[in-house]
């Protein structure tokens, strides 16, 4: 019973360690790498909303994420709106847009939808580079404002992190309600066969698209967020590459798994912070790492964490029995 | 329990010898990032390699201040995103004096307001007018401006009485940033744009865009690229049989390009270019002479690589900054942005550099030669 409660709010402790983290690091550097971090985190938990549990494939993710950090930039600098105002647009936008996507494209299954995201992810990338006159082209965006919001600038790395992670903690705290309902079973009865899902009465196509807007949703708060706080804008982080890292970050997290999306964009993040102080080798032991990940790990980071702590548990049982049955001779 | 023992013994005195020479200097910590691997990467490779080799000439000959000098170099991977956390990493983990780089525009725009806030001077290797304009107190950079290059390509066409241009360019950030320049410039120079195309960085066939300016009267015409690229143009303009004069950017100056396109076809392109790579050309009173010859002799003996105008950058921004360290007498950042705002007549690989509180950027267009493509290699003009 106890360890029910634990387990089921296993979160709120994790989300303190959060709040408490920035007291115990060693230097401000830290603060950028889990800003950065947390917005990988928010995009991963999207993605594995759409391809963890309803099983369908994006490969243009980052198009979302960028298309929100680059609406709220040219608000804000270009039409000197204000930024709660710009943000607000920037969501929006990307969730229209991800909307008039998803109509057509989720009627492609399989490898005809990660082709088609795919292109999508493309045209956006294209639009960002050539519309100079715009979004300032291929050398990118400068000059957005900090995030402020009712005449309060975050402007601290400590402060901004704060709103990084509250933001994760809001989705996070979403998604899981959403997995847990009646939705999250039919999404994952779409996962396993969607005529399987029609033939049981679940509205497969409604359902499609709306975890894709919402998956799309979460891209774009992350795209706010980077925006305000690099406060510059290039097409190249918006482009292909970051679509498939986050595809990496689902899928090494493990896929289906919240804390999965967690562990594995923090992983992916810290891990290349990690290995700088090995120049040269760095890719090299980045990509073994991977490899050897996925081999032992079919499961992802969420499988192997799992393992691991029933391990020690049943190994500190062990130990306890031991020293019992040790103590009488 | 005894080999415990012995093991222990051994990591202790190891510690204590590590901790005994820890203590001993403590060096002088400069930071660099350049997009060592990605797309960029024959940018920041080149550079990397030259930080590396002076930071051992440096450290043989006594260091800076009485102290070693130690660089650390992160890659960016060409991404903006990781740009900003080795900047991040270098500033307040590292605490670095002072950083040079990031080798490519965007990144370099992307940390501006970090190492602004943070008050650490940071020297660019990229060109983007952009970075020193407006004057950031803490931002300087040694590229020359593309504009410069521009201008040079725009004295020589109005030498040869060439008044219409045609203009194609890559539709990438060194493209694009090369088409802005030539707009605005051209009319300043009573110079006519009669035609302004634009091509995919990765098109493998521009005869169509050039097809365009066949039709039109232009007398001249300047591609403004990358490899591969303005290779491509050289091949197909020789194809299509135009006798218009085609003048290339300055991004494309290096051997790589005439083997791309051909020497047949890049016999007699025309291009602004640093000294360095016509450095058997240079005259043997010329101020930089000396340090262009002792740049190559090292670089490619130690790296048994052909040397380039990119790590050109790298070796001019870390001479400045360590002479504005010996001027300034400190390593703290504040007196060291001082110092790099007076430097004055330094002779770099790409020409003399001097600083003003107004001007970040060293180098007037003195640092680019028009020089002509002669049998597959370089004929510096007069």
């Amino acid at each position: 019973m106890k360890s029910q409660v634990l387990r089921n709010n296993a979160w709120l402790l994790a989300f303190a360690a959060v709040a408490a983290l920035p007291l115990v690091l060693p230097n401000d550097y830290y603060l950028t790498v889990l800003i950065v971090g947390g917005l990988y985190t928010i995009l991963s938990i999207g993605l594995n909303l759409l391809m963890g549990y309803a099983g369908q494939a994006s490969l243009g993710h980052a198009a979302f994420y960028g298309l929100s950090a680059y609406t709220t930039g040219i608000l804000a600098v270009t039409y000197q709106w204000p930024v709660w105002a710009g943000i607000l647009a920037g969501l929006a936008l990307s969730s229209l847009v991800s909307y008039l996507i998803a109509v057509p494209t989720l009627k492609l299954r399989g490898n005809y939808l990660a082709m088609g995201t795919l292109g999508f992810g493309v045209i956006v990338f294209i639009v960002l580079n050539e519309a100079t006159s715009v979004t300032g082209g291929p050398s990118g965006f400068t000059g957005i404002p900090k995030l402020s919001i009712g005449g309060k600038e975050f402007s601290s790395d400590l402060e901004y992190y704060y709103v990084v992670w509250a933001a994760v903690l809001l989705l996070f705290a979403l998604s899981r309600n959403l997995v847990r309902s009646r939705m999250g079973r039919a999404l994952r009865a779409i996962h396993t066969s969607e005529t399987a899902a029609s033939a049981l009465g679940v509205d497969t196509q409604r359902y499609k698209i709306f975890v894709f807007v919402l998956s799309a949703f979460y891209a774009a708060v992350a795209g706010v967020l980077y925006a305000h706080y690099v406060t510059f804008v290039s097409p190249g982080t918006f482009g292909f590459p970051t679509s498939i890292l986050l595809v990496t970050m689902v899928v090494l997290g493990g896929m289906a798994s919240l804390w999965g999306a967690v562990l594995g964009a923090l992983f992916l993040t810290l891990l290349p912070e990690w290995l700088r102080a090995i120049e040269h080798f760095d890719i090299l032991v980045y990509g073994a790492i991977l490899v050897l990940c996925m081999m032992f790990l079919p499961g992802g980071l969420a499988e192997g964490a799992q393992k691991a702590w029933d391990a020690s548990l049943s190994l500190f049982r062990k130990k306890g029995a031991a020293a019992e049955e040790g103590g009488g001779q | 329990m005894n080999r415990k023992a012995v093991w222990f013994g051994f990591v202790f005195v190891f510690a204590m010898l590590l901790g005994a020479i820890a203590q001993a200097v403590e060096p002088v910590k400069i930071g660099a990032v350049f997009s060592v691997t990605g797309p960029a990467s024959f940018l920041g490779e080149p550079k990397r390699n030259t930080v590396k080799m002076l930071e051992a000439d440096i450290n043989r000959s006594g260091g800076i201040l009485g102290r070693p000098v130690e660089f650390i170099v992160y890659d960016d991977e060409s991404d903006a995103t990781k740009t900003v956390t080795a900047v991040d990493r270098l500033i307040k983990k590292d605490r670095v004096a002072a950083i040079i780089g990031p080798s490519i525009s965007g990144n370099t725009l992307a940390v501006i307001p970090k190492a602004g806030a943070e008050k650490i001077p940071l020297i660019s290797c990229a060109a983007a007018k952009k970075i020193t304009s407006p004057v950031h107190p803490y931002i300087f950079k040694v590229a020359p401006s593309d504009l410069l290059a521009a201008k040079r390509i725009f004295q020589d066409m109005k030498n040869r009485k060439l008044a219409k241009v045609a203009i194609i360019t890559a539709s990438d950030g060194y493209g694009a940033g090369g088409r802005e320049d030539m707009k605005e410039l051209a009319p300043q120079m009573g110079i006519s744009i009669v035609a302004d195309e634009v091509y995919g960085p990765k098109d493998t066939d521009m005869t169509a865009q050039l097809t365009k300016i066949k039709g039109t009267d232009a007398q001249a015409i300047v591609c403004w690229g990358t490899n591969p690229g303005p290779a491509v143009i050289a091949r197909n303009r020789v194809q299509l049989g135009i006798k218009t004069p085609l003048y290339m950017s300055s991004g494309v100056a290096s051997k790589k390009f005439i083997e791309l396109a051909g020497a047949e076809n890049a016999e007699g392109i025309l291009l602004p270019a640093a000294r360095l790579i016509v450095e058997p050309q240079i005259p043997a009173d010329h101020p930089q002479k000396k340090v262009i010859v002792n740049y190559i002799k090292d670089y490619e003996g130690k790296y048994k690589q052909p040397v380039s105008t990119f790590g050109g950058h790298a070796h001019d921004a870390v001479g400045i900054l360590v002479q504005a360290i010996k001027d300034a007498n400190s390593t703290d950042p504040k007196a060291i942005r001082d110092a790099l705002e007076k430097v004055k007549g330094f002779q770099g690989t790409w020409g003399e550099f001097n600083f003003t509180p107004e001007e970040h950027t060293g180098l007037t267009e003195e640092a680019f030669v028009m020089v002509k493509i002669v049998n597959g290699d370089w004929q510096m003009l007069k």
